[in-house]
């Protein structure tokens, strides 16, 4: 008895109650915090009560004792409100903490959170046009050399001495992957060097989206190359939209027409090895290009070639030569270098104890 | 003009998205909503290309005899009455096109991911050959984590889990992120030579 009443007396209520509109959200939005009860361990939690100008305080929420923020989602942006707190034990209420400021729930226009992010986004556009306004002059930008890229117009030519087709795969993922993108625009230089040879290329698409890009891609390919008679709509196709089920599907076309080529160019996942396996298993040469780091081992170890990560996104440039795709690599390259840098001071400040450049990038 | 239509869309929808990215309206979020309900939408009628597009494939196969055609013939019979039987029977809770769903395309889908299982025996059989100085320090590195990662390993001495943990979290994170920094300026990049229409392969072609 002597024991409940002394707990009784210890519940505090909680003070310092502040409420504040929240910042960079789309609106209707509260936050919350107070300082933590003297006894918060001995509490089940707080109870968070709400009014508007005239009204009494209503209950809205509550949250478990160590917690001092609560979000009120429940608002109207534009009704002033006040908030009063509450802890709470197993069978007790403290009394109730002063109440807040008036506080005005509002959208915001911009979010400042992402300024560091503006910031690398001009930086980083101002890098390529610069570059690309380089190149433009007619400079000479040495671009490494990219053994896979280097490699596809050997793949292209061993189909065609081969009499057989090349396979290209594109991917699992759809045009809003920038990585889908890349492969089209790779597919478009391979589509090309495929209607010089006259050597069938066979492009199978998870994506419906996909497909009606490839094939206006390759079409437009060989058009390109005054061979229109060249091309064969039933080559590029819709398979499946199922994940394993398309993997079955390109492994079948892999044991069945023995292309010559394998081109894997885009976003893979668990499938990859499953396809580059069974090309191996042909005999065929392979290529494969991905950004999916969990993928890259898979295709290291099964493929002849593999382009890996940004080289990806360079190949359309590697491969056409054109000087303003070049310039935008350099611009690249430089932007890579800032950010090496920060990282660097960022990593000997961090170790020396001083968080300032490490909390510039705390997106 | 074919080229110029959807090259002055991309770049004014790409830099309308580009300046949503920053403004937490609702007003913009809605925007946002909308442009991925409109992504449904093209989805839905591109799917409808697509079915067609599988239909004519599979039938060229069958009509010309190609090798594998039976395929083709279980592959068009099972899309209709597939389809039949969810459009007349419903798609819900203990609907015939639920069992179908559950007992064969997700066996089916199994089975295939099963598969990875005997493939990755065989490539790390390949990979793991000590026939360069590289491929050496991969055998090694690999027969520490496969060591560090069974209960065994931890038998055979107890901090080998802990040196599995460090080569996960260091060498091979370091090396991780360092593709992925290539990768996201990439990406970016991309994105700006297409707004800019310096890329071009998307459209069919560069000029």
């Amino acid at each position: 008895m002597i024991f409940i009443f002394a707990l009784w007396c210890s519940i505090k209520s909680p003070d310092g109650v502040r409420a504040y509109d929240t910042p960079n959200d789309a609106g209707k939005s509260i936050n919350i915090e107070w300082k933590l009860a003297a006894d918060d361990s001995l509490l089940v939690g707080y109870e968070v009560f709400r009014a508007t100008n005239n009204d009494t305080f209503q209950y809205v929420g509550n949250v478990v004792s160590g917690n001092r923020s609560f979000k009120d989602t429940k608002v109207e942006d534009g009704l002033a409100y006040r908030y009063k707190i509450r802890s709470k034990t197993t069978n007790e209420y403290s009394d109730f903490s002063l109440p807040s400021a008036q506080v005005v729930s509002a959208p915001q226009w911009y979010h400042k959170g992402k300024t560091i992010t503006l910031i690398g986004l001009l930086l980083f556009s101002s890098l390529i046009l610069g570059a690309i306004v380089y190149a433009r002059k007619g400079k000479h930008l040495f671009i490494r050399r990219i053994a896979g890229l280097d490699e596809l117009d050997e793949a292209v030519g061993r189909a065609t001495e081969m009499g057989k087709p090349l396979l290209y795969v594109p991917g699992l993922s759809g045009m809003t992957d920038i990585a889908t993108i890349a492969s089209v625009n790779i597919l478009s230089q391979v589509a090309r060097k495929t209607a010089e040879y006259s050597t069938p290329i066979i492009v199978p698409n998870r994506d419906p989206i996909v497909m009606t890009v490839t094939q206006e891609v390759v079409k437009e390919a060989y058009l390109e190359k005054g061979r229109p008679e060249g091309y064969n709509a039933d080559n590029v196709f819709f398979l499946t939209d199922s994940q394993f089920a398309y993997a079955a599907g390109v492994c079948g076309i892999m044991m069945r027409d023995k292309p010559a080529t394998n081109l894997f160019i885009g976003m893979f996942y668990a499938e990859s090895l499953l396809l580059a396996e069974t090309g191996n298993m042909t005999g065929a040469i392979q290529i494969a290009g991905t950004d999916a780091v969990t993928q890259l081992p898979f295709f290291i170890t099964a493929c002849d070639y593999t382009i890996m990560g940004e080289e990806l996104y360079a190949a359309s440039a590697y491969i056409s030569k054109e000087p303003l795709l070049l310039g935008s690599i350099k611009g690249q390259d430089y932007s890579k270098l800032i950010v090496l840098f920060f990282i660097l001071v960022g990593s000997i400040f961090g170790l020396m104890g001083n968080r300032v450049i490490i909390s510039l990038f705390n997106i | 003009m074919r080229r110029a239509v959807p090259l002055r869309i991309c770049l004014i929808m790409g830099i309308v998205m580009i300046i949503q990215f920053f403004i937490p309206h609702r007003y913009s979020q809605d925007f946002y909503t909308k442009v991925l309900d409109w992504n449904i939408i093209i989805g839905i009628f591109a799917l409808v290309l697509g079915i067609q597009s599988l239909f004519h494939s599979e039938w060229t196969k069958v009509r010309r005899r190609r090798s594998g055609w039976g395929f083709s013939v279980v592959t068009i019979v099972a899309v209709i009455v597939v389809a039949a039987i969810g459009i007349w029977g419903g798609i819900g809770e203990g609907s015939v096109f639920i069992k179908i769903y559950r007992n064969l395309t997700m066996s089916m889908q199994a089975t295939m991911f099963a598969l990875l299982g005997f493939y990755m025996a065989s490539a790390a059989f390949r990979a793991f050959r000590a026939r360069t100085k590289e491929a050496t320090v991969l055998l090694i590195a690999a027969i520490i984590v496969m060591f560090g990662r069974v209960p065994v390993g931890d038998l055979v001495w107890h901090k080998l889990p802990d040196f599995v943990e460090w080569i996960l979290m260091y060498p091979s994170m370091a090396v991780q992120r360092g593709i992925l920094l290539g990768v996201a300026l990439g990406s970016a990049a991309t994105s700006l030579k297409i707004l800019l229409g310096i890329e071009r392969g998307w459209l069919g072609g560069s000029k």
